[in-house]
């Protein structure tokens, strides 16, 4: 049986504002517990939220930088629940008037690239932080919870994916390309590991061809990009092996355990959520107008499809335009320079995505923005096409580039990795070579081409690689009478 | 003593024939003279009140005028936030909390060098109509100690009715200022929405919620409202755009106004010489030159019936912070669980928990379409039917309450006919429109009646138009024994 | 019309630990009054619902600024337990 998997992606996206959502307090993290809180973000009686007109921004670029429409109007709901870190017992959220809906991503798996729609981009507040923790030296029940509210109230954007991703690979791509694209435009620091942003994944599965979706379960706790990948094809795996052992998948919440590489049913809450939303009274609604959203689409940064569009435009194929695209700015300023200097696409985007990254994701070097620039990448190209130096010899050219030792053509020429293109240089070396092995040329004029290799690399050892090795087949094939 | 008023007071203090701490000290008198029969406040500020006395009489003195509430004792509903003084809201889930921050209005107020007497009673969270939801036992009216003062402004209106301050704050959610206003004969109000800020305020239900003032004249009420209205930043609902001037109207008489008589608000269920004296009111109003004209506003009818799902709803969910976290009482638990869900059902008298369940329910799943959905609609309908009667008339006028002071213990049995009290106030909460009750007279057992004027959304010169008028007309120039009589 | 409520559920939702004969009594109440309030079913009609903030208020929002907080001490003062910084109270489960 073959299975089709069904899977969305709920993001969580903490925004750096200098204050939070509903009131002035300081959006800071490390700061002592329960230093940037108010009688708003607290909670205590009479307080009263007003909305902070930058986040609202903030969430219309990044609904526009998704493809998504800008609601025209939009409020904000209570999302009633009690837990100890929400201070109200009711979470300022949005329910059915959302500020941006009906997006879309395009995600890159290997080759493909599909379009994975989004459903909606709302506003909401985040709540306290909690710790559990265990007291010392009390006989009876010897622990309790901490309770810290200064990330109670900071700005946090949730984006919902329709259930359109296929696999954890695919998971995984599109949480990576969303992220890159929030992290562009600066609205958020959007770091998984320190929380600033957080992935939900609910996934099912169904046999293929079966219109029926799967029950869900829903996903959390996963704080890598890779934990996310393995914990989908977890669930998957998981959820088919009970479907085809006569089981039935359970809605539920499961927790990704990075260590045991398992997910886990999570204690179930008495009773399914009511959440009881009803339009937050002490706000009033909110008007986009056309001017406004035009405004904010005016400060947006290029976005990565515009950016892949223009580099398959220029010759690029899809799968390296968007390997380009999501690598980080000081990369493709470089191919950009690079290009500029007259280097061919292709050439300057597999150096700079391929042996440059290498070597800079290494760490050689103090400065690394400093340690290439793209004219010295375009003369390197330059000087392979040219023929000056053999493609391995300029690795090592860029290593020595790297290292400070010059522009390519100078360290080409005082490492002495210059390849021979002088003919007759070539011809006495090749010379040289058949007179030491006589019989090699009967045996390539016979037909044995093996032979054409063999004598390649003694040539090539001759010279100590420097030789074109191009040239050294021609000359050896004109010996033999080609 | 004399029966100030602010304005009264006002120039007196200005022109040295009164000093703020005499005139705090003569309101001090009449609280240690009648409090332990009328239990108007909670919480008297005598160490506060006294600096703040002082500092006015220094400040005057020096030629320094912070404007008409100057030195002039005031008390306060004690669901406003003062900032280290006790704040309870009526409830034993406040008791003993003190508040780090000062509600905007209470912040005016001192910028206004205004003397907080103190806290005054009320419905526990503001939800009554008589004062005796209050945790810290009722509050009784000054013109027969055996009935209620209304609510549940009920401790302010009492305090003003009694002398025990020369003006008050309520707040009005359901006619909560203006009730207890026409209960025990003062002047109520409460302003359009949005004109006060509710920053500080403990919320019941935050659509219809505003702060006001309860004062012994028009004039005050509007020196009142002027100090502590205009827009505040920390409230989103609060108005940005300008302001009438209050005073822009008043005394230039009801000639050529059209006045329109809510048909809705009056007959059947109406004690006979509340509708009596009303239409005597209207009678006079019309010789006075109104045009005086018959309206119907039909969903009145149920305006009673949303309110009590719009209310509980939005305070099931503003009641909801008093967990035992993070300030007030706390009744342990094994888990948070456990203690909040102890907290509340012990901290929370019946009629908040009453409200509580009906609102929670409205708003549950399945119910919240013919329940809470349904209440907006008709709320919607109020407004249309207002805005109809608006293109008619300049104001409406009604009872303010269809009986007088009812007895202590009369309706604290049956929540439904407690709730009637608000039948002729909640219209106005439900638009957001400003509405005022001036006291006209006395029924045949001494009992005040109040008078009630509606206006447009930001209407209140006009409104204030027309009290005044009312009031001249009226000459009410009744007070309460202090002797205390019980009829 | 008599209404059904689940009163039982209705208190949890609302966090209200009452005991078996209060939620009874409370039930009945209820009914009594929702029986009332279900008169909003009598609107004729259905008119849009227009239950914007009577002064017609959009777009209320305030600058990106950092305002001052509260002293935490004060704050917690009013904590019923507190401890090195922290609001403390018996263990939260997971949400």
């Amino acid at each position: 049986m073959s299975w089709e998997n069904v899977i969305g992606i709920e993001v969580h996206v903490e925004l750096a504002t200098h204050s939070k959502m509903f009131c002035g307090c300081a959006v800071s993290f490390g700061d002592e517990p329960n230093t940037n809180v108010c009688p708003t973000c607290l909670g205590l009686p009479g307080a009263l939220p007003v909305p902070n007109q930058a986040a609202l921004e903030s969430i219309m670029a990044i609904g526009m930088a998704l493809n998504c429409t800008v609601a025209p109007t939009s409020v904000f709901h209570r999302k009633n629940y009690f837990y100890a870190d929400l201070p109200k017992n009711y979470q300022i959220s949005q329910f059915d008037v959302p500020i941006c809906i009906e997006g879309h991503l395009d995600v890159t798996v290997g080759d493909i690239t599909r379009t994975v729609g989004i459903e909606r981009a709302h506003m909401e507040e985040d709540t306290g932080k909690s710790t559990h923790v265990s007291v010392g030296g009390r006989i009876h029940s010897a622990s309790s919870t901490l309770l810290d509210f200064n990330r109670s109230g900071v700005p946090l954007v949730e984006i919902v994916s329709k259930p359109e991703i296929q696999s954890a690979a695919e998971a995984r791509a599109y949480a990576q390309s969303l992220r890159s694209v929030v992290a562009e435009l600066g609205v958020s620091d959007a770091r998984l590991e320190e929380g600033s942003i957080r992935f939900d994944a609910n996934v099912s599965v169904r046999p293929a061809g079966q219109e029926e979706l799967g029950t869900k379960v829903e996903v959390k706790n996963m704080n890598s990009f890779r934990s996310l990948e393995r914990a989908v094809q977890y669930e998957i795996d998981r959820q088919i092996e009970l479907i085809e052992s006569s089981g039935t998948v359970t809605q539920e919440t499961r927790h990704w355990d990075e260590e045991a590489g398992v997910t886990r049913s999570m204690r179930t809450k008495e009773g399914s959520s009511d959440y009881r939303y009803f339009a937050e009274p002490d706000l009033v609604p909110m008007r986009m107008d056309e001017e406004w959203v035009e405004r904010i689409r005016a400060t947006l940064p290029e976005l990565p499809a515009d950016r892949i569009e223009r580099y398959v435009a220029s010759g690029l194929d899809a799968g390296m335009a968007a390997v380009l695209s999501g690598a980080d700015f000081p990369t493709r300023t470089l191919y950009e320079s690079t290009v500029a200097e007259g280097a061919d696409v292709r050439s300057a985007a597999n150096w700079v995505t391929g042996e440059v990254t290498a070597r800079l994701r290494r760490g050689d070097g103090a400065d690394e923005d400093d340690l290439l620039t793209g004219r010295q990448l375009a003369e390197l190209i330059e000087l392979i096409d040219a023929g000056t130096i053999s493609s391995s010899a300029a690795k090592d050219v860029l290593d020595g580039v790297l290292s400070g030792e010059g522009d390519p053509g100078e360290v080409a020429r005082s490492r002495d990795l210059l390849q021979i293109s002088d003919t007759s240089a070539i011809e006495e070396a090749v010379d040289e070579v058949l007179a030491d092995n006589p019989d090699a040329l009967e045996s390539l004029r016979s037909g044995e081409v093996k032979v054409l290799g063999f004598l390649v690399g003694q040539v090539m050892r001759a010279t100590q690689g420097k030789a074109d090795p191009k040239l050294v087949n021609e000359v050896i094939r004109a010996r033999a009478g080609d | 003593m004399e029966d100030f008023t602010i304005a009264i007071a006002g120039a007196r203090l200005r022109d040295g024939s009164l000093r703020a701490v005499d005139l705090l000290a003569g309101v001090l008198k009449i609280a240690s003279d009648t409090e332990a029969q009328i239990h108007a406040y909670l919480n008297i500020d005598h160490a506060g009140a006294r600096e703040a006395a002082e500092r006015a009489d220094n400040e005057l003195a020096a030629g320094v005028d912070r404007g008409p509430l100057h030195g002039i004792p005031i008390a306060l509903k004690d669901n406003m936030m003062t900032r280290g003084l006790e704040t309870t809201a009526a409830s034993q889930i406040l008791a003993g909390y003190v508040p780090p921050y000062d509600a905007t209005v209470v912040s005016r107020l001192r910028e206004g060098g205004a003397v907080i007497v103190g806290k005054t009673n009320l419905d526990e969270f503001a939800m009554g109509s008589s004062t005796e939801n209050s945790a810290y036992g009722p509050t009784y009216n000054p013109w027969d100690i055996n009935r209620i003062p209304g609510g549940s402004s009920g401790g302010s209106a009492a305090a003003v009715a009694t002398g025990s301050a020369l003006v008050g704050l309520g707040s009005d959610t359901g006619g909560s200022i203006r009730q207890p206003a026409s209960l025990t004969g003062v002047v109520g109000m409460k302003p359009t929405y949005g004109t006060v800020s509710r920053y500080g305020l403990i919320a019941f239900a935050s659509s219809l919620d505003q702060i006001g003032p309860l004062s012994r004249t028009v004039e005050d009420s509007a020196l009142t409202l002027g100090a502590i209205w205009g827009h505040d930043p920390l409230d989103a609902t609060s108005y940005r755009g300008d302001y009438p001037d209050l005073f822009s109207q008043i005394g230039a008489g009801v000639d050529g106004l059209k006045v329109g008589v809510v048909k809705e608000l009056g007959g059947e269920g109406y004690e006979p010489d509340v509708d009596a004296s009303v239409s005597a009111m209207v009678e006079q109003l019309s010789a006075s030159g109104a045009e005086v004209v018959e309206v119907s506003l039909p969903t009145f009818d149920i305006a009673l019936s949303a309110y009590y799902l719009i209310a509980p709803a939005e305070c099931s969910a503003n009641l909801a912070r008093f967990d035992g976290i993070r300030y007030g009482l706390r009744v342990e638990g094994e888990t948070a669980e456990e203690m909040m869900s102890r907290t509340r059902a012990s901290g929370f008298g019946p009629e908040v928990i009453r409200r509580i369940l009906l609102g929670t329910y409205a708003l549950s799943a399945g119910y919240y379409d013919a329940f809470y959905g349904q209440a907006q609609r008709v709320r919607s309908a109020i407004r249309d039917d207002f805005a109809r009667a608006y293109q008619q008339v300049d104001v409406l006028v009604s009872p303010t309450s269809p009986t007088v002071a009812f007895e202590a213990g009369e309706r604290t049995d049956d929540p439904l006919a407690m709730y009637l009290s608000d039948i002729c106030t909640i219209p106005c909460n439900l638009s957001g429109d400003p509405a005022i009750s001036v006291p006209i007279g006395l029924d045949s057992r001494g009992l005040p009646i109040g008078f009630q004027v509606m206006a447009p959304a930001l209407g209140e010169p006009m409104m204030y138009r027309v009290a005044s008028a009312v009031e001249d007309l009226a000459g009410f120039q009744d007070r309460p024994s202090l002797e205390m009589v019980a009829t | 019309m008599p209404v059904e409520i689940d009163i039982a559920h209705v208190a949890r939702l609302a966090r209200l630990g009452l005991s078996d004969s209060e939620l009874e009594h409370y039930r009945d109440q209820l009914a009594v009054i929702l029986e009332h309030a279900a008169r909003v079913q009598e609107l004729e009609g259905e008119p849009e619902v227009d239950v914007a903030h009577p002064l017609r208020m959009v777009n209320a929002f305030r600058p990106d600024e950092v305002r001052p907080s509260l002293d935490r001490d004060e704050v917690l003062a009013q904590a019923p337990e507190a401890n090195d910084g922290y609001f403390v109270v018996p263990p939260a489960l997971e949400a």
